[in-house]
């Protein structure tokens, strides 16, 4: 198998990703884009450490780390996407905007019925 | 073409072809379920690539326990079940542009630099549990140490922020 055919299996796959990551609004559909790139940087993380026979097995060490450090990011995003929607009803990431650069003219900031409560 | 490629070129195209599903569907479930396709054939891809302790993982973290976690915040956002329209931005054409510049330039320059490379399966070291345990624990240790560590905080800080302030406020703080 010529060595490229995972990489650009994982090409694609990141930019399947970054795709989602910039067009989805719903918060927990940008975390599957997230994941998505990540699962493209384990496949050539595995290549590698096929085509190198690295005696270490560095490459699928790496991966098995990031493995678990997608595990680990993915249980505090929802934990914060559950805040997200607890403090303002929706977890559409483009209406987020209370920290965002604002021009001159104030938005009103939203307060949802449940912060009010 | 060997056994191990045709199986290699239809694992990739079923994962690519999944995850455009997961990035297009108008169902956010479907998403999700997409998503175990494209997890399950990665899985595969890390079998056929003799990855063998890693696909493992693969299926018992990714597809067992995240997609698992992702259904369930999207169930605890209340979000709706059949298709819906306005799931995307109104910036859907710059960001696929980005996309496709991203997937046309990794991908060029990936086949470029790689072109003539052979990768050998026949005679790589199977990445079984054994070889894989031997390899952590012998020498790397300290960075799995360190990820135990980053895995701990990592369940405090989820634990600390899942219970919102309104406990705080009910403790009088």
């Amino acid at each position: 198998m010529p060595l490229w055919w995972p990489l650009l299996v994982a090409s694609l796959l990141f930019a399947i990703g970054v795709y989602a990551v910039l067009v989805r609004r719903n918060a927990v559909l940008v975390l599957m884009g997230v994941e998505l790139m990540l699962n493209a940087v384990n496949i050539n993380l595995v290549a590698f450490d096929a085509h190198f026979r690295d005696a270490l097995h560095g490459g699928q060490t790496f991966a098995l780390f990031i493995i678990v450090i997608a595990a680990a990011e993915i249980g505090l995003a929802l934990a914060i996407v559950l805040m997200v929607f607890r403090t303002h009803g929706h977890i559409d990431v483009d209406r987020l905007r209370s920290l965002a650069d604002r021009d001159e003219v104030e938005e009103p900031i939203e307060v949802s019925p449940v912060m009010s409560r | 073409m060997s056994v191990v490629e045709v199986i290699f070129v239809l694992l990739g195209l079923i994962a690519v072809g999944s995850a455009l599903l997961v990035v297009t569907t108008r169902n956010m479930v479907h998403a999700a379920l997409w998503l175990v396709v494209t997890l399950g054939s990665i899985a595969g891809i890390y079998l056929l690539l003799a990855a063998e302790f890693v696909a493992w993982v693969q299926v018992l973290i990714y597809v067992g326990a995240v997609v698992v976690l992702l259904l369930f915040a999207l169930m605890l956002t209340k979000a709706p079940t059949g298709p819906q329209e306005g799931m995307n931005v109104g910036r859907v054409v710059p960001a696929a542009l980005v996309a496709l510049l991203v997937a046309v330039l990794l991908g060029t320059t990936v086949v470029a630099g790689f072109a003539g490379v052979h990768l050998d399966l026949d005679n790589a070291v199977v990445g079984s549990a054994e070889t894989t345990g031997r390899t952590i624990f012998e020498s790397w240790v300290l960075p799995f140490e360190v990820l135990s560590v980053l895995l701990l905080s990592a369940l405090v800080g989820a634990i600390v922020l899942s219970r919102g302030r309104d406990t705080g406020a009910r403790e009088g703080r």
